[in-house]
């Protein structure tokens, strides 16, 4: 339970809200990680939040957390310089099945900061292209300002053949992409259902929409992948804040097969 | 004592040893916790040796009720649990976890470096044992256990006793937990009054316990005097009415998430959490962090908490259960469902602390039984819940 202390090594500011932070350990080398893994941040006197790793597996001279302003502690995360220090500890958690998803199709789907665990992802799967078939990014944000890692997102669509489909609630004058929400963009999402494996993250309700348009297209439940969120206080299975029915999201997530949470998420309040 | 255990080595105690018996426990270094009474009921406090031990004290206990009554009889444990167990010492309500010190923009943590407590334990029941065996999946069966834990337990001795006098609240004989012990104590006492005098039969499951009691030089026990302990334990079994199918509760409680009869708590339920406290094996912790007035140094503390409080489950847009029958629901099918899920046993030992303490006299057993045989009713909507069996 006891933090490890690290120092910021740069800030760099995403959005209005959200922000990244490359962290650098006060003692010794960072740590390798496997996408979609968290550490519980913790912010001298203000408290500890759990927060994915967002960063490039393949990288190991920082670790990326992109936190989106929410609360008492990400406000105060947010106020973070170049060579402060927090505490961290991890990585925790279950990672994305990519290696169940070699030799096909990956459709990726994301809403809001839900993106920002699954970049590791995307960031491994181009390091490995030819490991994969089709990879299509389904993207939803509020605005056209509000979307994550846009630099990326270009060079991704541009140059590493992966399909990146963005969609935002509210357009702006110039915004020419699509509006809506992002489980509409499953049904023309070119994958073959017949052999792709999909990847969610986001608030629950779009897994919930998500999940019906990818069934609708065929994609059976063992090959849809969702991350969920719970209140964490310890990240290892301890203090129970995370039970979701038999699992804790902690230890046993936050990356689920569908099929072994399924039937929960249909309980309201589960 | 087990009513099998008939050809083990069985010791006699006469109580005027008692004494002898736990200044020997005490000169090994430990402290002694022991039922005694404090705020109207047993709790387990420190004592400083067998003379604080009460004698005569009975109690009566029902759904939402606990009393104590003083008799004229010597016996020291013919009373049920009290409202505090073994919880409260091997796993604290509050728990300085480490410290941090700012230093030059640098941050320092240190956890506390307190030797561990030394405890001996006595008079737990076998269902406070076998919540302690519990707790130790929970902590220590883990990929990252609980050091402070680790600690206390390594160190903890247990004498149990026995338990002829279960309460109306009780049901460890569903939960496979008593009233005899099978395992985890280092000394186990059955007490015995015969024509007014007052002795323990005494048998050891550890290294530990059989040095202590060598030191005592006792005589081991007559068989007639067996064979009344282990029919007054038999006797004590068939008192206990409260009855749990603890193999078909937790498949029945997964197939009724969605049953009606959860609705009715929300308005019963007080939500108070009384339940969770009071439940030896319950182990929801949150964290609280603190700075001195200097900002210099921060601590974090880790604290009981419970799966009834709102914030429990709070996440971005709110609680996941902001429903008190979600609580209820959460933690009943934690305790008697899902708890074997996640560590390969109930999360139960029929102790029946929560129904006695719960302030409106909400009965888990009753609860349970209520919504699974409502899974076979055909029609569901018809069914009353809330009757005791
Ligand atoms: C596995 C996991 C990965 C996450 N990854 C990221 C990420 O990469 N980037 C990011 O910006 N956010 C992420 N979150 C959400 C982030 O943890 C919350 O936004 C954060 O805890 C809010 O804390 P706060 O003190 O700022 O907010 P407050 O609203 O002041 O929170 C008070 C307390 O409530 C709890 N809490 C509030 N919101 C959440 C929440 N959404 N999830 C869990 N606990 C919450 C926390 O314990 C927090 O300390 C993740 C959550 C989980 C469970
Ligand atoms: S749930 Fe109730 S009866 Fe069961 S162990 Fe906890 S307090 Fe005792
Ligand atoms: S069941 Fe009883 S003790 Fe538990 S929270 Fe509800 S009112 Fe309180
Ligand atoms: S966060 Fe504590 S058990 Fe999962």
């Amino acid at each position: 339970m006891r933090p490890e202390p690290w120092r910021v090594k740069r800030v760099h500011k995403d959005t209005r809200d959200t922000f990244s932070l490359e962290l650098e350990p006060e003692n010794g080398d960072p740590f390798s990680f496997l996408p979609g893994q968290f550490n519980m941040l913790y912010l001298f006197g203000t408290g500890e939040v759990p927060i994915s790793i967002s960063g490039d597996p393949g990288q190991t001279d920082a670790i990326l957390h992109t936190v989106r302003r929410v609360g008492v502690v990400t406000d105060a995360m947010g106020q973070l310089r170049k060579g402060h220090s927090l505490g961290l500890r991890g990585p925790y958690g279950e990672p994305w099945p990519l290696d169940q998803a070699e030799n096909k199709d990956i459709v990726i789907v994301a809403g809001g900061i839900g993106l920002a665990p699954l970049r590791p992802a995307l960031l491994s799967i181009v390091a490995n292209r030819d490991k994969y078939q089709n990879i299509v990014l389904l993207y939803g944000a509020r605005t056209p300002d509000d979307i994550l890692y846009r630099k990326d997102l270009e060079k991704l669509s541009a140059q590493l053949d992966i399909q990146v489909f963005v969609t935002v609630d509210r357009g702006t004058a110039n915004w020419r992409g699509s509006i809506g929400v992002v489980p509409n963009m499953i049904r023309r999402a070119p994958f073959d259902a017949q052999n792709a494996v999909a990847m969610i993250c986001g608030p629950e309700i779009m897994i919930h929409y998500a999940t019906k348009e990818l069934h609708r297209r065929g994609l059976p439940d063992e090959k849809i992948f969702v991350s969920m969120e719970r209140n964490m206080k310890c990240g290892i299975g301890l203090c129970g804040h995370c039970q979701f029915g038999p699992y804790f999201v902690c230890r046993d997530g936050p990356v689920f097969p569908y099929s072994r949470v399924e039937k929960l998420l249909q309980v309201r309040e589960a | 004592m087990r009513p099998d255990q008939q050809g083990e080595a069985i010791f006699l105690l006469p109580d005027e040893k008692l004494a002898e018996l736990l200044s020997a426990i005490k000169e090994r270094g430990y402290q002694l916790i022991a039922p005694i009474l404090r705020d109207a009921a047993l709790c387990f406090s420190e004592i400083d040796g067998a003379s604080e031990l009460p004698q005569g004290l009975r109690d009566a206990q029902s759904p939402g009720s606990y009393r104590i009554k003083q008799t004229a009889s010597p016996e020291r444990f013919a009373h049920a649990s009290g409202p505090t167990s073994l919880k409260r010492f091997l796993y604290p309500p509050r728990l300085k976890l480490w410290q941090t010190q700012r230093k030059a923009n640098a941050m320092v943590f240190e956890e506390p470096a307190d030797p561990p407590p030394r405890y001996a334990f006595i008079g737990p029941r076998p269902c406070d044992l076998q919540a302690v065996a519990i707790q130790d999946r929970v902590f220590l069966r883990s990929a990252h256990p609980d050091n402070d834990y680790r600690r206390r337990r390594e160190n903890a001795l247990f004498v149990a006793v026995n338990c002829l006098h279960p309460s109306e609240s009780c049901f460890c004989s569903s939960m496979n937990s008593g009233p005899s012990a099978k395992s985890g104590f280092d000394i186990l006492l059955t007490e015995q009054i015969e024509s007014e005098e007052l002795y323990y039969l005494v048998q050891t499951g550890t290294d530990e316990g059989l040095e202590i009691l060598n030191t005592l030089k006792l005589k081991p026990a007559a068989d007639s005097k067996k064979r009344k302990a282990a029919t007054e334990l038999k006797q004590a079994t068939k008192k206990i009415e409260r009855k749990l199918d603890p193999t078909g509760i937790g498949p029945a409680l997964k197939e009724r998430l969605d049953s009606p009869a959860w609705d009715e708590l929300e308005n019963r339920c007080l939500a108070c959490g009384n339940c969770t406290l009071a439940c030896p094996t319950c182990f929801c912790s949150t964290v609280e962090d603190h700075t001195d007035l200097a900002g210099e140094i921060a601590t974090r503390d880790r604290v009981w908490d419970s799966c009834f409080q709102q914030s429990f489950s709070y996440v971005a847009g709110g609680p996941v259960r902001s429903t008190i029958k979600g609580r209820y629901r959460q933690w009943l099918t934690h305790k008697l469902s899902s708890w074997s899920d996640q560590f390969g046993t109930l999360g139960c030992v029929g102790c029946g602390r929560c129904i006695t303490w719960c302030p409106v006299g909400i009965d888990l057993v009753a609860e349970a039984n209520a919504i699974c045989t409502e899974r076979q009713s055909q029609n569901p909507t018809k069914t009353t819940i809330g009757v005791s069996p």
